[in-house]
């Protein structure tokens, strides 16, 4: 067809070079040919084919789906921040011309520092799981470092999957331990499970569950008596920010998921940004490159790091990323982010409150930023999660998070986020009431959902089988 | 409160209402564990914020002529890609759970897959890693999986920025991973046949490799595949719109750098990795992967698929860690190729080659620059050997507003006076004209 969306600049060089025939491709990609509006209008399609925190309520529990300031995303485009290179400081006289971002880099692990109480930041992993291997590789360090062997890390029933899979894929073993009956970890179970083996322990607080684990101090005492550290999973600081800092419950390793506490567009899956913080004896194993400021009030970036566990990634993180997590801080400050916790935890119990009477809730208790209920109850009538999660859609709500925990029997994890006002809430209680009302009166008008989307429930397990993932 | 909706005297109506107070709220966490109030200063304004992050922009240099590569280039980026990926039905989305919403996201990453797999001749791709360097390694770690193998060959002509994070990220394991030196900027054969044995689960290089220089894989692929082996191939995207395919050449796992394809430099991020394979290596491919399906009517759409072989399901025993890919970067890359197209992308990939061939001629011409290595066939990157250091070089330039490239001796060992210089279609034969006068005269 040979349409086109750009015109590419005219040469202006007097040469075209003819480059030797064995290396090159024999035909062109086969990519679209289309002009620009039609692209346009391609993605715009697609784009009204999706749904976003922008669109309406995202209750996804566990992925913090709060408002991203739009501010952040101006000032991410900013040219001096957008066009600059990443080996520019690594050149003679090239740090001079990246101060403005090193400082951004050094304010923002300051920042960081303060809030979660650690002592040292990096802000290279590039995603939430990311920094659970860099975190884990530190420990592995910190254990090489001390000739202790180790080799098993502890991480609850209740946990994310990435941090058993991070574990594992650093060369650990992992060992799950249980919950208890009030949704903690078991510390009598852990008790049984320590010994001179054990790494490390991983914890996510307040859980899962959007429970606060009361013990979690004694846990973290029990861990260090055998020469363990005690990881935090940062995945819900959301909840306790400006309230509790991890180091004070005795922690020695957390990570952060900037696009969940700190505002970061989600991106549909990415890009994230999982800085990783460590107490003082940890400080020395960090990745290199780290951000330093000088005597003379000037930025650099130190490389001079003997017992670093090294490169982990290309540079220094996702800088635009990280840019957009600065600006939010920057403008909540330090009351704001405590307005943070405050406003994230009582829409959560709003939440939990106003609809125990009509979903099974496990674990009763005040929860903090989410809650969990178990559609075990309409499950009797057919109806399961999934139906539920379907039928919320057609009510123009995200579905909250299903079947995770896997510890709670058809799991419905609802986070509201502090940025939700009263009135939304009310609404997504609302249908959540009328869906079960539905499901003791009219189940199959639930099963049916959903019925307003331009696709239907799609078969997963015939994709499976039959794969096409690509049109070659 | 900036971005916190409820106030104060709503916030009292939702505790009356569920009977809590706000002390409530926090009563499971013992005062002991509270802190003080963070060491902070108070919220700003969006316009004092603004002013300030201005400030700071304005302390980076965006003036600088540049030639750096090293793996990340400085591409023109059309106005369409930014325009498309700042609709927020994107961006404030999150991984495509459900799908009947997410339509958008997930035909977009099949798309983008389709598009990885043409660009590369691959069959299967993923929906994206964090980066270049990454997704090489995450290739080593399935290249590992799918042979039962533990021996890693990487040429030292592979980007090394990749090489050093995949040292660190198999400190801890037991893998055998052997480096060979380069022979004249180039995969050294016989060192890398010599060591290639049935032990061998993969063979990494890169195309063009860290010098620029081009190279033709398909021996080593022939020679890897006698043994049992895979090969590996991370690749520059732009290069592919003239060059020889990965696939063509052989290769198993074939890896890679998005930043070129309408991302921002961004001082290093968000950037995208790629990662392509065979069919029949699917299912030991890490990250998330999209799949046609149909729904109860019969109507074409898309799910996430293959999902047993990631963390959320099979935790310690998944193909990888990774939960999140950069789907938003995917996009950024997709619309980019297809604003592109099948001819957009080849010229301007043969732009590069000739603005980068003329600057070759112009530098060479230079007294005392010479080119660092006999091998001719470069595509927009060249390592020139100069008759001094090339770092103090290099930082002259920048005082006269030169990015002029990226001195070798800072990853390889006795290349004192080498430098490494990349030309995008962005650069202008003015701009080139001005690079060889400044080097001609700091010399």
């Amino acid at each position: 067809m040979g349409r086109r969306g750009v015109r590419v600049a005219a040469s202006d060089v007097p040469t075209s070079i003819h480059l030797r025939r064995s290396y090159l491709r024999e035909r062109p990609a086969a990519l679209p040919e289309l002009s620009e509006l039609d692209v346009v209008r391609h993605f715009t399609e697609l784009s009204r084919r999706n749904f976003g925190v922008d669109t309406s309520f995202y209750p996804l529990g566990s992925c913090t789906m709060k408002y991203n300031p739009k501010v952040a995303e101006r000032i991410a485009s900013y040219p001096g921040f957008a066009h600059l290179h990443p080996l520019l400081p690594q050149l003679r006289m090239g740090g001079i011309l990246t101060q403005g971002a090193l400082e951004v880099l050094y304010e923002m692990e300051r920042l960081l520092c303060e809030i979660v109480g650690m002592a040292a930041f990096t802000m290279q992993p590039l995603a939430g799981a990311h920094g659970e291997l860099t975190g884990i590789m530190m420990m592995a360090a910190y254990h090489r470092h001390r000739r202790n062997h180790k080799t098993t890390v502890l991480i609850a029933d209740s946990a994310h999957g990435t941090n058993p899979a991070s574990a594992a894929i650093a060369g650990y073993t992992v060992a799950s331990v249980p919950s208890d009956a009030q949704g903690g970890m078991d510390v009598q179970a852990l008790k049984g499970m320590l010994n001179d083996q054990v790494a490390g322990l991983m914890l996510t607080c307040p859980n899962t569950l959007g429970l606060f684990n009361p013990n979690v101090r004694e846990i973290c005492d029990l861990i260090h008596s055998v020469d363990g550290l005690a990881y935090y999973d940062g995945a819900n600081l959301n909840a306790i920010v400006g309230k509790v800092k991890p180091a004070d419950l005795g922690f020695d390793i957390v990570h952060l998921n900037l696009h969940k506490t700190f505002a970061t567009p989600h991106g549909s899956g990415g890009p994230g940004s999982g800085p990783v913080g460590v107490v003082e004896k940890l400080a020395e194993f960090l990745p290199v490159s780290t951000v330093i400021k000088r005597s003379d009030g000037t930025y650099a970036l130190e490389y001079d790091r003997p017992n670093s566990i090294g490169y982990i990634a290309p540079f220094y993180g996702n800088f635009g990323i990280i840019l957009r997590a600065y600006v939010y801080i920057l403008m909540l400050g330090r009351e704001g982010l405590e307005r943070v916790a405050e406003n994230a935890v009582l829409n959560a119990n709003y939440v939990r409150e106003k609809l125990k009477d009509y979903y099974h809730l496990p674990y009763p208790q005040v929860c903090k930023h989410e809650c969990v209920f178990s559609a075990a109850r309409q499950a009797e009538r057919g109806v399961h999660a999934l139906d539920i999660a379907k039928a919320l859609i057609d009510r123009g709500f995200h579905p909250p998070t299903m079947y995770f925990p896997t510890t709670v029997k058809e799991a419905l994890m609802i986070e509201p986020t502090e940025t939700e006002s009263k009135e939304t809430l009310d609404a997504f209680i609302d249908a959540m009431i009328e869906i079960a009302r539905l499901a003791e009166t009219h189940p199959e008008q639930i099963t049916a959902a959903p019925t307003t989307t331009p696709v239907g429930r799609l078969d997963e397990t015939a994709a499976a089988r039959n794969l096409n993932i690509a049109s070659l | 409160m900036p971005f916190i909706a409820n106030t104060e005297q709503q916030r009292q109506e939702m505790l009356d209402a569920i009977g809590l107070t706000a002390a409530d709220l926090f009563s499971d966490v013992d005062a002991s564990m509270r802190c003080g109030p963070l060491d902070m200063p108070a919220g700003m304004s969006e316009q004092a914020v603004r002013a300030r992050l201005a400030e700071l922009a304005g302390k980076n240099s965006i003036n600088l002529t540049c030639f750096l590569g090293g793996g990340f280039y400085d591409h023109f980026i059309p106005a369409a890609v930014g325009a498309l990926i700042g609709r927020s039905e994107f961006y404030t989305a999150y991984t495509p759970y459900q799908p009947e919403i997410s339509q958008g996201t997930l035909q977009a990453i099949y798309e983008y897959q389709s598009a990885i797999c043409r660009l590369t001749d691959m069959q299967a791709a993923n929906a994206s890693l964090y980066d270049g360097g990454t997704a090489l390694y995450e290739a080593m770690m399935m290249a590992l999986r799918v042979t039962d193998r533990n021996k890693i060959i990487i040429d030292d002509s592979v980007n090394p920025i990749y090489r050093v994070m995949i040292h660190s990220y198999t400190r801890n394991l037991k893998i055998e991973l052997v480096e060979t030196k380069n022979a004249d900027g180039q995969a050294d054969r016989e060192a890398i046949l010599k060591l290639l044995d049935d032990k061998t689960a993969g063979v990494i290089v890169q195309n063009p490799n860290f010098f620029g220089l081009i190279d033709d894989y398909s021996d080593l692929a022939e020679a890897a595949h006698a043994k049992g082996a895979l090969l590996i191939c991370s690749c520059y995207p732009t290069s592919l719109g003239i060059l020889k395919t990965p696939g063509a050449m052989g290769a198993d796992i074939v890896t890679g750098e998005g930043q070129s394809l309408g991302l921002p430099m961004s001082f290093g991020g968000p950037y995208l990795g790629f990662m392509a394979t065979r069919s029949k290596y699917v299912r030991k491919m890490p990250g998330r992967i999209v799949g046609e399906a149909t729904d109860t009517e019969g109507r074409r759409g898309f799910v996430l698929t293959l999902q047993a072989r990631e963390q959320h399901i099979r935790r310690d025993k998944a193909t990888s860690n990774v939960c999140t890919n950069e789907a938003l970067c995917a996009l950024t890359a997709l619309v980019y190729l297809s604003l592109l197209g099948r001819e957009g992308l080849r010229e301007t990939a043969q732009l590069c080659a000739d603005k980068a061939s003329y600057a070759y001629q112009k530098l060479t011409a230079i007294k005392g620059v010479r080119p660092y290595f006999r091998a001719k066939w470069f595509f927009n990157e060249m390592v020139l050997d100069l008759p001094c250091e090339a770092s103090g070089v290099i930082g002259r330039l920048i005082e006269k507003g030169i990015a002029a490239g990226f001195p070798l001796s800072r990853y390889y060992e006795g290349m004192d006076n080498a430098i490494l210089i990349a030309v995008t279609e962005k650069r202008t034969k003015e701009e080139i004209g001005v690079l060889a006068e400044a080097l001609e005269a700091v010399l």
